[in-house]
């Protein structure tokens, strides 16, 4: 079953001349349970397509359909995680007070709203820290709760939008390896939008790779790696590598395999010598 | 608890200096505008222990508190609209700024014609003359709220109700609390102020009728009394503040090791 449909989606900034085409008639669809990244260049119209998916911003022309329904607004079925936890994360409350707070918009009985927020939190791991305040907690464990705060919503479909991007290495391999259990355990929908080609590849069943602005959908790429992945037994796949590699060049084009430019150096050397 | 001790020796001293040497310098005055300092305790022990507590000091701090009460949810919730409402804030401007501009003090005279002389012009002058720097904080407070903070409040339905007091009063406390800061200042002023034009009773009331029948040591036991008045309402609002913006300290503070880490 389908889960999210984007049929001829567009979108323009400003009018007349001043015109700025961020995306056009963009055509994907993501089914239920599935996983799907959303790569490409940067600058290209990411953001943009996610505030589409979110209810957050109206499209020009198309539409995007989550579970039949058309977007044409923020939707219950929908959670999404920013890029930047430390700008959508209430410095001002608890760990919990932020898990809790979309919940309050739900008719939900106190009792149950609690509930759902310590589910939430042990799903990523945070039990312990629902009293702290997340400026307390490290850039990591962070995310980890605005993640807990998309998971407490309920919600069918999971949008992210780079979550990983300001994160150190080891704590982006952690964060994955978390998105995928919780993708696994909870059955969730996930559209995780990336520049990280590798990511891209190690977490998702299909990649949707974007082109350059005015954006448009360029391949979608199918990832038959086996699951559950493993950070390290997936990524020295063979097929792993060729799938990098194909993504790779689709978003870079034919200039990916070129070596980089030596003849400044090269120059330099024929001084010397 | 050295350090503190160390801390307190350090704010101590000079009030302490300042007290002494006073007292020592004035010990021989004879001069009527000058007394000694010892006749001044004398008048202050005279005065405010515990004489004029309820029929001058009262009543001064009740105008004070109910001005300054009035300012703050008068400033915060007009401020908070103004800052949400941009067509509003735009139009309101030039009239809020020429307002603003106007000395404190000189709207006293507008209210004795509006109200008359009674206390509710009194506790009207306060109000509005400290109306303005938390009017002006909140509007700024409010407008400074992190974008994302109110996409986030969209992307998860909250309602107008929770938007508001759970993320952008929240988050414009700190500035809110400047305001009350400067408009604390400015109530003490013109409460003391207020009460110098055909008052009964007050604080400004017994300093410049105590001038004027030169009752020159009452006059200086009473400013005296205003100084306390001023220096403790300061204390308590420094603490309210510190227990209420304690997360924006340290959500500060790890900002900026973050920001020197990267």
């Amino acid at each position: 079953m389908q889960s999210l449909e984007v049929k001829q989606l567009s979108k323009t900034y400003g009018t007349n001349e001043h015109a700025v085409q961020a995306i056009r008639e963009l055509t994907f669809d993501v089914q239920q349970g599935e996983f799907v990244c959303i790569v490409g260049p940067s600058g290209c119209g990411k953001t943009t397509l996610l505030k589409c998916l979110s209810g957050l911003l109206a499209p020009t022309a198309g539409a995007a359909f989550l579970e039949g329904k058309r977007i044409d607004g923020p939707s219950d079925g929908l959670a999404l995680v920013f890029q930047e936890y430390s700008r959508s994360l209430l410095p001002w409350m608890t760990v919990r007070g932020n898990v809790v707070l979309p919940l309050l918009a739900q008719r939900l009985r106190k009792k149950e709203r609690e509930l759902r927020a310590a589910e939430a939190l042990a799903a990523v791991g945070l039990s312990d820290f629902a009293d702290r305040h997340p400026w307390q907690l490290s850039g990591g464990m962070q995310q980890r709760v605005a993640i807990a705060r998309a998971l407490a919503y309920k919600p069918s479909l999971l949008l992210m939008d780079e979550p990983f991007a300001s994160v150190d290495a080891q704590t982006r391999a952690d964060l994955e390896d978390l998105v995928l259990k919780v993708h696994a355990d909870f059955g969730i929908t996930v559209v995780f939008v990336t520049h990280d080609i590798d990511e891209s590849v190690y977490l998702s069943d299909r990649i949707v790779v974007l082109t350059q602005r005015p954006t448009t959908v360029k391949e979608v790429v199918e990832v038959h790696l086996p699951r559950p992945r493993a950070q390290m037994a997936t990524k020295e796949l063979a097929e792993f590598t060729r799938l990098r590699g194909h993504v790779f060049r689709l978003i870079k084009g034919d200039t990916a395999d070129a070596p980089p430019a030596v003849s400044e150096p090269a120059a330099y050397e024929a001084v010397i010598s | 608890m050295t350090r503190r001790l160390r801390g307190f020796f350090l704010e101590i001293w000079l009030p302490v200096a300042v007290v002494g040497g006073w007292w020592f310098l004035s010990e021989d005055s004879t001069s009527p505008f000058f007394p000694p300092l010892r006749v001044i305790v004398d008048a202050f022990e005279a005065n405010w222990v515990f004489e004029r507590i309820g029929s001058d000091l009262l009543p001064s701090l009740q105008r004070f508190g109910l001005g300054l009460a009035i300012a703050a949810v008068a400033g915060i919730a007009v401020g908070t609209m103004l800052g949400l409402w941009t067509p509003v804030r735009r139009a309101t401007a030039p009239v809020v700024d020429f307002l603003r501009s106007i000395p404190a003090p000189a709207l006293i005279s507008i209210m004795i014609l509006l109200i008359g002389f009674d206390d509710k012009m009194k506790v009207s002058s306060i109000a509005l003359a400290s109306f303005f720097p938390v009017l002006l904080n909140t509007i700024d407070g409010v407008r400074g709220v992190e974008p994302q903070q109110l996409d986030m409040a969209r992307a998860y339905k909250l309602s107008r109700r929770h938007r508001i007091f759970r993320i952008i009063l929240p988050a414009a406390t700190p500035q809110i609390f400047a305001g009350l800061r400067i408009a604390l200042a400015v109530a003490l002023l013109v409460m003391a102020f207020s009460e110098m034009f055909a008052s009964t009773n007050g604080l400004g009331f017994f300093i410049l009728f105590a001038q004027e029948t030169y009752r020159i040591p009452d006059m200086w036991s009473g400013i005296i009394m205003l100084g306390l008045v001023g220096y403790a309402v300061n204390v308590v609002f420094l603490l309210v503040e510190r227990r209420a913006l304690r997360w924006h300290r340290g959500w500060r503070a790890t900002a900026r090791d973050a920001g020197g880490a990267a």
